[in-house]
């Protein structure tokens, strides 16, 4: 499986690095044609001003929202989650918006207000959320499956192959997530369910 | 061979000060002297601002102390955008430290730009709250200012000129004696540290990872597309523009041929393509013209 990992800007490399520990071709993205090729993809953590700009000036938006339209997954994280999201709280920028949530940009305020916590996980058990400068889902729509919460407020969610989190699973040591996402995505492959049945 | 790493030691919150510096890899981030400059900035594509009351080449004219923003000028920058906006402060000046972190700046750049406050001592950086960035000219400053706290670097280069030579000198300099230090066997890293003089952990991290334990941007003399992607390619992981974009012909074309370039760097087609039409770059300094006096890479300890 050919995991591309959105390349303009951002933690991208730590995404490749996390991506890489679980056997699969982490690549970065930067044209139409690598967003193309890629069986899932990652958006990672950076501005999601800049990353939104970026992906509509060398052509990628549409091409990205198709692929995720026909099916490839994605796992969008902090900034990745906001260009995911159907709609920004206060903003028109520039979107994949395939996600039925509503997120506020910064919702817990400046970099001073950064922090780490433990959230839960709906499968049991903790996760260590390291949030920066960090958005806050206001809304999920009905499809949309809560994954992991800090208190009330869901941070990490998921919708046919889409999932998003607004804190960084790539800053810490625990590849969970990014195994649990990678293992839904290698299930969606086309051709997947058949080559299975066969063994 | 189960030796932790001095990074893999270090708290939560060096975690979150690393982390915001992790996410403004592979971007720009532009000096602003007003709100109005900021939007241009944000619109372009910028990741960050870093707000000031005169840019470098104006405070290089200006003569005189240059000392921290007012504050209202911050303020204002910060109400005009939702990127981080960092702002500076005087090597040494912890009080005008504790003010921009008061203020809720994103990042405190202590910085050679602005008139040393202290001729021989940094801000003890871990205490706050607010990461730093500082600057370098070589791996030993780099990893003094990281064992005092900062949580990104930026090779200095010469602010103002528009002469990118400095810049590259820093940062070759710093990788290539990473590179050095990596091929050394464990015995020589202690001697190796005090020649450096660093701090023997952040020395022996560097020599197992070949990397800086924090993000490595590049500023001082940025003026065009292809000066940010030569330090792209050089094996900067960011770009700070100064005085280049708003003392150019077109800060708006410009600013944004710029974003691109450091997302495109390794895309001379697409360098050849944004590089042209952007009106006349800022005229500049040589910095090879430049007395002792005049050179504000010295500044640091």
């Amino acid at each position: 499986m050919r995991v591309g990992v959105l390349a303009f800007q951002g933690d991208f490399a730590k995404h490749i690095d996390a991506v890489a520990g679980h056997g699969v071709d982490a690549v970065p993205v930067r044209t139409p044609e690598e967003a193309g090729r890629s069986d899932a993809m990652i958006i990672p953590g950076g501005e999601s001003t800049t990353i939104g700009m970026l992906c509509d000036r060398f052509g990628l938006l549409d091409v990205i929202r198709n692929r995720i339209t026909d099916g490839m997954p994605v796992f969008g994280t902090c900034a990745g989650a906001i260009l995911l999201a159907r709609d920004i709280v206060g903003s028109n920028q520039p979107r994949i918006g395939v996600l039925d949530i509503s997120i506020r940009r910064n919702a817990y305020g400046r970099q001073r207000e950064s922090f780490e916590a433990d959230i839960d996980l709906s499968s049991g058990g903790t996760f260590r959320g390291v949030f920066i400068r960090a958005p806050e889902v206001e809304r999920v729509g009905g499809e949309v499956a809560i994954l992991g919460a800090l208190g009330d407020t869901p941070v990490l969610v998921a919708c046919d192959g889409i999932w998003a989190a607004t804190f960084h699973p790539e800053l810490t040591a625990d590849g969970g997530i990014h195994a649990r996402f990678l293992e839904q995505a290698r299930q969606r492959l086309p051709g997947r369910h058949c080559s299975r049945l066969t063994e | 061979m189960n030796t932790t790493l001095w990074s893999d030691r270090q708290s939560d919150a060096w975690r979150t000060k690393v982390g915001l510096a992790e996410m403004l890899k592979g971007g720009v981030i532009m000096d602003v002297v007003s709100p109005e400059q900021a939007k241009i900035a944000q619109d372009a594509g910028a990741q960050a601002v870093m707000a000031l009351e005169r840019v470098p080449a104006d405070i290089r004219a200006h003569g005189g102390v240059a000392r921290m923003s007012d504050p209202r000028v911050i303020e204002g920058i910060q109400n005009a955008v939702t990127i981080p906006v960092m702002a500076k402060c005087r090597i040494g000046h912890f009080v005008e430290a504790q003010i921009l972190q008061s203020l809720g700046v994103d990042f405190i750049d202590e910085s050679e730009v602005l008139t040393p406050a202290d001729d021989r001592f940094h801000v003890e950086k871990r205490s706050f709250k607010v990461p730093f960035v500082c600057g370098c000219r070589d791996l030993g400053e780099a990893l003094r200012r990281i064992g005092e706290g900062a949580a990104m670097i930026r090779t200095k280069g010469e602010a103002g000129t528009g002469d990118v030579v400095e810049a590259v000198r820093h940062l070759r300099t710093v990788i290539g004696e990473m590179r050095r230090i990596s091929l050394l066997p464990k015995e020589e890293l202690m001697s190796a540290a005090r020649d450096l003089g660093a701090p023997y952990e952040l020395v022996a991290e560097v020599a197992e990872r070949r990397a800086l334990p924090v993000p490595n941007f590049s500023a001082g003399g940025v003026a065009t597309p292809a000066d940010a992607a030569l330090m792209m390619q050089l094996g900067a992981e960011a770009v700070f523009v100064g005085s280049g974009i708003f003392k150019s012909d077109n800060p708006e074309r410009r600013a944004q041929a710029i974003v691109d370039a450091v997302a495109r760097y390794n895309d001379p087609d697409t360098l050849a393509k944004l590089s042209g039409g952007l009106g006349a770059a800022m005229s500049g300094t040589s910095s090879a013209a430049l007395g002792e006096q005049e050179r504000l890479a010295g500044r640091g300890w």
